[in-house]
Formats: structure tokens, sequence, C-alpha cells
């Protein structure tokens, strides 16, 4: 296994060989060769960085929150006034239309209606929509191994167990089972044992999409571990007297690692995008808690008075989204060159 | 064959089932759901709650509620809790606007992806390929609601060119009906167009690569001639599937943001306004619904695939 790069044929190697000009590749770990190519994309890089850049803004919050806004993401200031081009202006006109981007420290991308720096909470809801989306991927990741090797390996009534499980969760329209479990459990909080999490925390919708993206993972895995359990290594594996366990987590679980990597970004993006449904449509973060979608939400009643409240979160949003999906790609191209799995379609609409 | 068909049928009766009561027990089964208590308003008595808990069977065990529930949603005398209108009529008039969303903007993106799909994955690796690939995913990476309230602003609003939101009957004004619903199709389609035409192009190089294309290119037959009949008729099968799915699930209320955001007043707007209310009998009755279009679709192409490839057949 070491020697041959898996799944690949001696004309993949020759190709490859040839693109990677005189170094050697047999011998080369695969995933030290995928490696090599993501380096080489430079478009995947960058949107790499621009993802970086995005969230050290989220995470530098309470700095630029203290320093240059002198304000929280909570705190309104309806009655305040700042001086844009030298001229005290309100922040929240009596007519109730709050001020727009003023391009200075204060309200620098403007205020929402109840007097609210924009920028601000943009950062910290960036901080929240980030938290939930990559917890979120966690999460599925953690539930699709378990289900997909599980049921992979097992087989029998196990398999059929989970795989009718996972068509239940799949044959709900996906917005539809998040806004119902999310509105739900915002009502009543959620225990799960000894753990009590209340209705407010971030911690529900984090579950929730964790939780609704398992089947679309979990099935393509699912397929990969069926394919793997007749190969050669599992079957010495078992000759040498490994336990069921031991070959599903030791033996099986190394060959997923690529078919991981390369959903993880692809499921961050897919989390971040339905968290901001969610919120629209008040069944995620709770406001005032600000989260990108929640500003969206808020902002698309406003829209024909003050278009900022909503472009700004929006841009944001988008901008991380394709930061992830850019890089999700360049991953994929590099560690699946042939593309042979693909995380299934789970858009929301 | 006939027995393949007989056993996804049950199976898909049984997806169905549980759907209904997973859904049923997510709003039953929430601690300070009790539905008595929000209909009773802020100041009743115990006297009221406990008439509106006999009246409505909130007294009896969950089990017979659900019964109770799902006998009503078949007989079509379901009623909401909040307005206590007829759950099945609001469905039956919201559907003609979402089928009528659903089916302009299945064509639409339809339409637009396989355009997109041939191009870029002929000229693959080229510029034009490179940059509309990454305009693909821009489409993919932005949220549907977001895009409908700019569009609104800035079309609608601004420039004028088309009614901020709603919907108007086709038998009203058919130009008021498509001027209505110009831009919940374009909004909708941008983000399938992006996700078709990747998935279309990537399925085109792999086919291009086949010896089948070799032979026909050998034969003498025109380019043209080889990616239309040869290559794009191969290709098209899982984005076809895909279609069929997404359709479904549109036409039964999964474009909750879409019609939402326009105020289209379809299927879906009604689920997004019942789930907020926490109104338990439409939002039952809606996931059934949508459940019932996505669970027949994805029959509907497995006993297709079965009948197209045996292999499928013997093998599950």
């Amino acid at each position: 296994m070491a020697v041959e790069p898996a799944g690949l044929a001696v004309e993949d190697i020759v190709a490859l060989e040839r693109k990677e000009g005189d170094r050697p590749i047999a011998g080369v770990a695969p995933s030290r060769l995928a490696l090599r190519r993501l380096r080489r994309n430079r478009t995947a890089l960058a949107f790499a960085g621009l993802f970086v850049v995005l969230v050290g803004m989220c995470l530098a919050a309470p700095l630029y929150a203290e320093h240059i806004a002198h304000t929280d993401a909570l705190k309104g200031h309806i009655t305040d006034k700042v001086v844009v081009d030298g001229k005290p202006t309100d922040v929240v006109a009596p007519d109730g239309v709050p001020i727009g981007p003023t391009w200075h420290g204060r309200f620098f991308l403007g205020a929402d209606e109840g007097g609210r720096d924009v920028a601000v909470r943009l950062l910290y809801g960036g901080r929240a929509s980030l938290m939930i989306g990559a917890g979120a991927a966690l999460l599925t990741i953690l539930l699709s191994i378990m289900a997909g090797v599980l049921s992979g390996y097992l087989g029998g009534w196990i398999d059929t167990l989970i795989t009718r499980s996972l068509d239940i969760v799949w044959s709900f329209p996906v917005v539809l089972l998040g806004v119902a479990l999310g509105t739900a459990l915002a009502l009543g909080g959620l225990q799960i044992g000894p753990i009590e999490i209340s209705g407010e925390s971030l911690l529900i919708p984090l579950l929730i999409i964790g939780f609704v993206y398992v089947p679309y993972m979990a099935r393509p895995l699912r397929g990969q571990v069926l394919a793997l359990r007749e190969k050669e290594f599992v079957e010495a594996a078992r000759a040498q007297g490994l336990g069921p366990l031991r070959i599903m987590f030791s033996e099986i679980l190394p060959n997923l690692s690529s078919t991981i990597v390369v959903f993880f970004p692809l499921i961050v993006a897919n989390a971040v995008l339905l968290e901001a449904a969610l919120s629209f449509l008040g069944a995620g973060v709770r406001p005032p808690a600000p989260s990108w979608g929640t500003m969206i939400g808020a902002g698309v009643e406003k829209m024909v008075s003050a278009p900022h409240q909503t472009i700004v979160p929006g841009l944001m949003l988008v901008l991380t989204v394709l930061a992830l999906n850019v890089f999700g790609d360049g991953v994929r191209d590099a560690f699946d060159p042939r593309a042979k799995v693909r995380p299934q379609d789970g858009t929301s609409r | 064959m006939a027995r393949f068909v007989v056993r996804r049928v049950i199976a898909m009766l049984a997806v169905l089932f549980a759907i209904s009561v997973i859904t049923f027990a997510i709003f039953n089964v929430i601690p300070n759901g009790d539905p008595a208590l929000r209909m009773a308003g802020r100041n009743a008595t115990p006297q009221q709650l406990e008439t509106i808990r006999r009246q409505w069977g909130f007294d009896k065990p969950v089990p017979v509620q659900y019964a109770k529930t799902m006998q009503l949603v078949f007989t079509g005398e379901l009623i909401s809790y909040t307005n206590q209108t007829n759950v099945v009529d609001e469905i039956v008039q919201g559907f003609p606007r979402t089928l009528a969303l659903a089916i302009g903007a299945a064509l639409i993106w339809m339409f637009f992806a396989i355009a997109l799909g041939l191009y870029t994955a002929v000229k693959a690796g080229r510029f034009a390929d490179r940059f509309l690939t990454v305009i693909a995913l821009v489409g993919i990476s932005m949220p549907v609601f977001w895009v409908g309230a700019l569009m609104n602003y800035y079309l609608g609003f601004k420039l004028g060119l088309f009614p901020n939101g709603g919907y108007v009957e086709f038998s009203d004004s058919p130009y008021g009906w498509l001027s209505h619903l110009m831009l919940p199709w374009a909004a909708l389609s941008i983000l399938f167009i992006g996700v078709y035409s990747r998935i279309l192009r990537s399925n085109l190089l792999d086919t291009m690569s086949e010896d089948y294309v070799r032979t026909a290119r050998a034969k003498g037959i025109s380019e043209r001639q080889i990616l239309l009949r040869h290559v794009l008729r191969n290709s098209m099968i899982p984005v076809v599937t895909l279609w069929g799915l997404d359709f479904g699930a549109v036409l039964g209320g999964g474009a909750i943001l879409t019609e939402t955001v326009f105020g289209l007043q379809g299927v879906g707007q009604y689920a997004a306004e019942s789930i907020s209310n926490l109104d338990v009998p439409p939002v039952l009755a809606i996931t059934m619904f949508g459940a019932f279009f996505i669970v027949v679709l994805n029959t509907i192409v497995d006993v297709v695939y079965a009948a197209l490839d045996p292999r499928i057949r013997l093998t599950s």
C-alpha cells in the first residue's frame, strides 16, 4: 500500500510523473503527493488565504470593538450623534432610519435600527457563524464516520437500520427539517442526559446542522467502506485474527482519510449557508445575538431605507463560503484527482 | 422487476410513515410546547386551558393524538391551531404558485446548466473554463434569500423593472404573472445552475475519454455530433436524476427561502409561517407533502434505473 498510491493505475502514475517533472513519485505517500499538488494550485491557496484573513478578522472582533468602534455588539446608540463630514449626525434619524457607512472608526459600516454598530456586529456575528459552521461540520463528520463504517463493514441488520434511518433524514427537505427542529428546540431547549442546553445557546443550531447533513456524507462513506471491505489487506487483517473494531478503525478508517479531508471544507461551507438560512427564518441564532443570518434577516425588513444592513453581512457570508468552496475544490482536485467521491447535493434553497 | 417495484413502494410507505411520526414528535415531545398555552393567550384561566385541551384532544395520550391528526390529514379536515383554517385547503391554494415557481425555475436552470456545462467542458483548462467555473462557484456560495432581497431592491425598487414581491394569477394577467415570477425563477436558478453545470462538466470530461468516443471520432463523425449525441447523452444520467429530486423538493414546498423572500404565498412560505407559529397541523401536513414528492421521485428514479440497468436489480 505504501509503494503504490491507492487506486492509481500505471498510466496515472506515468501521467503524474510527467506532470511532476523529474521528481519521482514512486514510494511517496499519496497524501504527500496530494499536498504537493495542492501547493501548486495558486487559486486554491489564494482563497485559503482569504479565508484565514476573514477568520482572523472575526477573531479580532473584541479588539476592533474596544479600540476602534468603542462599543460592543449589543449596545444601542439610538440617541447618540456621530460626526460625519464635520457635522454631527443622528445615529438613528428621528424617522427610524439608521445611519449608513461613515467609513470612520465609529459606525464604519453604519448602524442598525437599534443604533448598534454594524461593523462590530458583523465581526461578532462572523464568530457565531463560523463557530457553528465548523462545529457542525465536525459533528457531521464524526457521526457520518460512525454510521458509514459501522453499516458498511458490519452489514446485516445494523446496515439496514442505519441506511433506513439515513433515508428518513434524507427525505426531509433540508431547510424544512432544520427550521422545524430549530423552532421546537429554541422553545424548550435540549436535555441530553445530565447536560442541559438552553434555547438561546449557539449549540442548538450547531447540533441541528451537524445532524441534518449526516446522510449526505454517510452515504458516500458507506459506499467506500463496502468496496474497502473486499480488499486483500482487510482479508489479511482478518486472517491475522484482528477483531472487527480494530479492522474498522485502524485498517479501514485511515483509507477514508482523503475522502474526509475532501469533504470537510465543502461541508463547512454548506453549514455556514444553512446557519444563515435558519437564522434568516428565525430558527437559528436568537436575536439580539448577532450572526450573519440574523443580520440579513433583520436587514431585509429595512431593505428600502437601509440596504447596507443586508448587503454588508451578505457580502461577508458570500466571501467566506466562496473561499471555502474554491479551496475545497482545490483540495478535491489534489486528493481525489479523478473525483471518485462527491458529497451529495444538500443545498439550502 | 415487479418484485423490485413492490419492494420499493413498501419501503417508500415506511419512510413516509416514519417521517410523519418524527415530525409529530418534534413538536409534541418538546418541553414548553403545550399548544393549549399558546392558543389560550397570555391571561388564560386554568378552566379555559382545560376546555381547549379537551376540545382539541390535547388531554389524550400522544399516540392517540397522532392517530387522530393523521386521520384528519387524509380526510382533508385538518385544522390549523393558530388561525383555525383548513390546512389542506391552504396547501391546495398555495400549490399552483409553488408549481409555477418549480416548473419555470427547473426549465431555466436545466437549460443554462447544460449550456454552461457543455461550454466549460469543451474549453476545459482554458481561461474561459476557469473563469466560468469560478462564476459557478460564486452562484453556489450565495444564499438564495440574500440574492432575492438584492434583486428585489435593485431591479424591483430602484429600477422599477419588476414588481416588489407578491404573486398575480395567470388568469388575471399573464404579463403580471410572468413579471412576478421572473425574479424568483432567476434567484432559485442561480444556485442550481452552479451545482448542475459543475457536475455536468466533470461527467462530460469523463465520458470524452471513453473508448467509444474515440471510435466515433475514427468513424469520421463531426465533433459536434460526437459531443451532442454520444457524449452529452451519457453524461446527462446523473444530472437528470438530481434534477428529478430537486424538482420534487421545490414542488413539495422545499423552496421555503425563495418563496418567503419574494412573498409568493406558496406551500413553502406557508411552511415557514406555520413553523414560526409552532402550528403543528400545517407543519405536519406540509412535511408529509414535501417528503411525498421527494420519496416518490426517488422511487421513480430507482425503478427507472433498475429497468435500464439489470445490475442494480440484482444487487439490491
